[in-house]
């Protein structure tokens, strides 16, 4: 089989209904207003450009690289086609290629649909406009800048988007925080390196021989407050949540409880909030969190030094 | 009585500056069979695409007495069956029923109407047993036939083609040679298929670097070696 | 040159087959939304989700092997649920001495691990039958029918159609770096680049093909206005359900039903 996904699509059994109901509502949400954005911007253009882009998203998923070992790097999309198409038709684009992925080859399931689209289509996307536009807002529109911003673009995309399915897994009581995190976002910030550098290959691509592709997506997406809000909302949230979950378990449940869930959430059919315990762990999930932070401070701190130098070198 | 296709004056410049088309004009019969030939890049294609007004440049395009223009563009569209070069583009729904109806559902026909339409359509190109099939698995001959079925089923008063012997093997070739000799429409085919032309065209139409340089007669032109090496055509053996 | 390989679908003759593409859609995520509300080691309904299940595969004649397979797409994740065999207290089953850890394995957390993934497999299996046995043209009826988005289901359909071409396409590209791929056979001369280089090369190849894929968007675009598309999407009625698709819809929920309130009062 040439098709090898990402280990990122979470199979149904892995999340509890509460979550993947949740994740469902903010996708179909999300969705919904991207489907009306992107029908004012492209009108009868939308349906084909949509769906021959999500096909070729999906066949770009095809093309690997060998890395070492019998691993080998391949591609998500989610900066590529949000770096092509802007925000709103990313998150559609994304939307159909994870929906076909579940629907037809069962990568992912069905009810965690709402949250394999929600970490891909919508954290995924967001994350890699929030990147990608601020990094160009620094260093402009020259060959290195954009894709110095590309390569940030795709690797965080696929780093933050495995944090929250790590992060759903553990609320899921699925995995514990301590081990889910630090082990998905471990191997997707390898994983990462890979979608950078193709992501970078392709813009490079395109550079080259269809440069006013390129031009156009800030002029495309502006007026994207709302989207800078959601980016900082993850991150947020994402800092916040991920120490939490993983060293204070309670945390969760003690909120659960003000909020006069816990009744519900002790009965029979319900089951929200895991009662696992981690000794010994805050130090640790603390620590992972840290590491993610720091990686992706040394990737932007990379990016940004390689994108200044050559800035400099050319003018 | 109005020509099914008129064309005058017409000139088209592309947004990058190259100019496609040079003061054509071209008038077409009812029921006349034409070729359009000419060597790549000669603006064939650009002329086809202005006859349903997807490209709209300077001078006037008349289809079956209508003008090419905003108002009028969603009758001529039903009007003018276009077929493209690659079935690929042209069939572009799951399968081959959803096509075939594409055309009729978006000329607002009822359901009933819509049927009749796509049986007739199939029927007239011989592949009735191909509704429920997916494109994807056709052969390139059956997709071609399914392309012309799906602006069958519009109803079209002409028929434009563009290459639509390209790449077929012989077998499949000759049955769409017969399958366009039995169709009673207006038609403007563009092509390099010499030997097509002089089977089935009274009339040919030579195009280069965006100007009609010959219009008449196939078997007067077919003769006139010159003209044909000039513009990189050959007369078939 | 067709990629068949990615299409799942198997024309067989079964019951399954045959049941309407939009009763079938709707029992396969009912049956999926029970099988996740069913608390954590109900046993005795497991039995019976997986009763259920199995006279399903059986009846679509997919072939046990054929779904046992492609369920293996799922594996990997009962991994990243391994943990919780350690981490849930409970009753100890066993310990273990590493080093100065202690590691204990609970009944509960043994519980919930096998919980989780016969869940999972219960529902990858509905997947692949629901897939498997359902034209994906007839699924995207399905989908218009329970009210996705007329829009959204026109993207699928078009994506579709065009996952071929382009798959197609993706490998002509692979295909042509191989063929370009040589070795020197020289031991000192390494071939293949470094890493860089071959994932340099791989974009490429990814930016021709969105390259390619816009191009035919445009081509489509043409081809669609030429048939009077005007952006706003139409399908043809739908055929109503008859007597026996009511009754295997309205019976299914009904099973469904009964076992969630089995689930409760076990």
């Amino acid at each position: 089989m040439f098709y090898s996904p990402l280990p990122m699509h979470i199979p149904d059994g892995f999340l509890s209904v509460i979550v993947s109901i949740l994740l469902w509502i903010v996708s179909i949400g999300v969705i919904g207003y991207s489907l009306r954005r992107v029908n004012q911007d492209l009108n009868e253009r939308q349906v084909p450009l949509m769906g021959v882009l999500a096909a070729a998203i999906f066949a770009g998923q095809m093309l690997n690289f060998s890395v070492t070992g019998g691993t080998s790097g391949h591609l998500m999309g989610a900066a590529i086609a949000t770096i092509l198409l802007g925000p709103w038709a990313g998150v559609l684009v994304l939307t159909c290629v994870v929906s076909i992925q579940a629907l037809i080859f069962q990568d992912g399931g069905l009810l965690a649909l709402g949250a394999n689209i929600f970490n891909m289509g919508v954290v995924g996307v967001a994350v890699s406009y929030f990147t990608y536009t601020s990094m160009q807002k620094i260093l402009g529109k020259s060959q290195w800048g954009i894709f110095a911003s590309g390569f940030a673009a795709a690797w965080l995309s696929i780093f933050i988007a495995s944090l929250c399915a790590a992060l759903e897994l553990a609320i899921s009581g699925t995995s514990p925080a301590n081990i889910a995190i630090p082990a998905m976002g471990g191997i997707h910030a390898l994983i990462g390196i890979g979608e950078g550098l193709i992501t970078v290959g392709a813009l490079a691509f395109l550079y080259a021989s269809r440069k006013d592709l390129l031009d156009k997506t800030s002029t495309k997406t502006v007026k994207g407050n709302l989207v800078w809000g959601v980016g900082l909302v993850i991150a947020f949230a994402l800092a916040i949540i991920s120490p939490l979950a993983s060293s204070h378990p309670d945390g969760l449940e003690w909120v659960a409880e003000q909020k006069g869930f816990l009744d519900i959430a002790q009965g029979p059919l319900y089951n929200i909030i895991p009662d696992y315990v981690m000794p010994g762990i805050s130090n640790e999930a603390v620590a992972t969190i840290i590491a993610g932070i720091i990686g992706t401070l040394i990737v932007f701190g990379v990016a940004l030094g390689v994108a200044f130098s050559r800035r400099r070198s050319t003018t | 009585m109005h020509h099914s296709i008129n064309i005058d004056r017409l000139s088209f410049a592309y947004p990058d500056g190259h100019t496609a088309l040079q003061d054509v004009s071209l008038h077409i019969q009812p029921c006349e069979k034409v070729a359009l030939v000419g060597p790549n890049g000669a603006g064939k294609s650009t002329l086809i695409l202005h006859l349903n007004g997807i490209l709209r440049g300077k001078g006037e395009v008349c289809v079956c007495g209508l003008e090419v223009k905003e108002p009028n563009l969603g009758k001529i569209r039903a009007m003018v069956g276009l077929v493209f070069q690659s079935p690929e583009d042209q069939l572009f729904s799951p399968t081959v029923y959803d096509d075939v109806a594409f055309g009729p559902l978006y000329q607002g026909l009822s359901p009933q109407e819509v049927q009749q339409r796509v049986d007739q359509a199939l029927e007239a190109v011989h592949m009735s047993a191909y509704a429920d099939r997916v494109s994807h698995h056709l052969s390139l001959g059956e997709k071609k036939r399914i392309a012309i079925a799906t602006v069958l089923s519009m109803q079209p008063e002409v028929l434009v083609l563009d290459e639509p012997t390209a790449g077929l093997d012989p077998g499949a070739r000759r049955s769409l040679i017969n399958l366009l000799r039995e169709l009673p429409l207006t038609m403007l085919v563009s092509t390099h298929d010499m030997l097509l032309v002089n089977e089935l065209f009274p009339r040919m139409v030579i195009m280069d670097e965006g100007r009609i340089v010959a219009d008449g007669e196939t078997t007067v032109l077919m003769n006139d070696k010159e003209l044909l090496e000039a513009h990189g055509l050959e007369k078939p053996v | 040159m067709h990629i068949h390989f990615l299409d799942p679908f198997k024309a067989i003759d079964s019951p399954i087959h045959e049941l309407d593409p939009r009763v079938k859609l709707v029992l396969s995520l009912a049956f999926i939304l029970t099988t996740a509300i069913i608390p954590h080691g109900a046993w005795p309904v497991y039995i019976f989700l997986l009763a259920i299940i199995f006279s399903i595969v059986i009846l679509s004649r997919l072939g046990f092997i054929f779904v046992l397979k492609r369920s293996a797409l799922a594996l990997p994740f009962v991994l990243a649920a391994f943990p919780v065999i350690f981490t849930i207290q409970g009753d100890p089953l066993a310990s273990f001495n590493i080093g100065n850890w202690q590691l204990i394995i609970s009944l509960q957390g043994v519980e919930r691990l096998l919980s989780i993934t016969l869940k999972s497999w219960i529902s990858i299996q509905t997947a692949i039958v629901l897939a498997s046995s359902t034209r994906f043209p007839d699924l995207l009826m399905a989908m218009r029918a329970i009210h996705i988005p007329r829009l959204l289901v026109a993207i699928f359909g078009l994506m579709w159609r065009y996952l071929f071409v382009m798959a197609d396409e993706a490998l002509r590209l692979l295909r042509a770096r191989l063929a370009r791929s040589g070795d020197t056979g020289l031991s000192d001369k390494k071939s293949g680049g470094s890493l860089a280089w071959r994932a340099h090369v791989t974009g490429g190849m990814a930016g021709s093909l969105f390259l390619r894929a816009l191009e035919r968007s445009d081509r489509i675009y043409n081809a669609m206005i030429s048939r009077g598309y005007d952006g706003d999407v139409r399908t043809l009625p739908q055929p109503p359900l008859g007597s026996s698709q009511w009754a295997a819809l309205i019976g299914g929920l009904g099973l469904l039903f009964i076992l969630l309130v089995l689930s409760i009062i076990l």
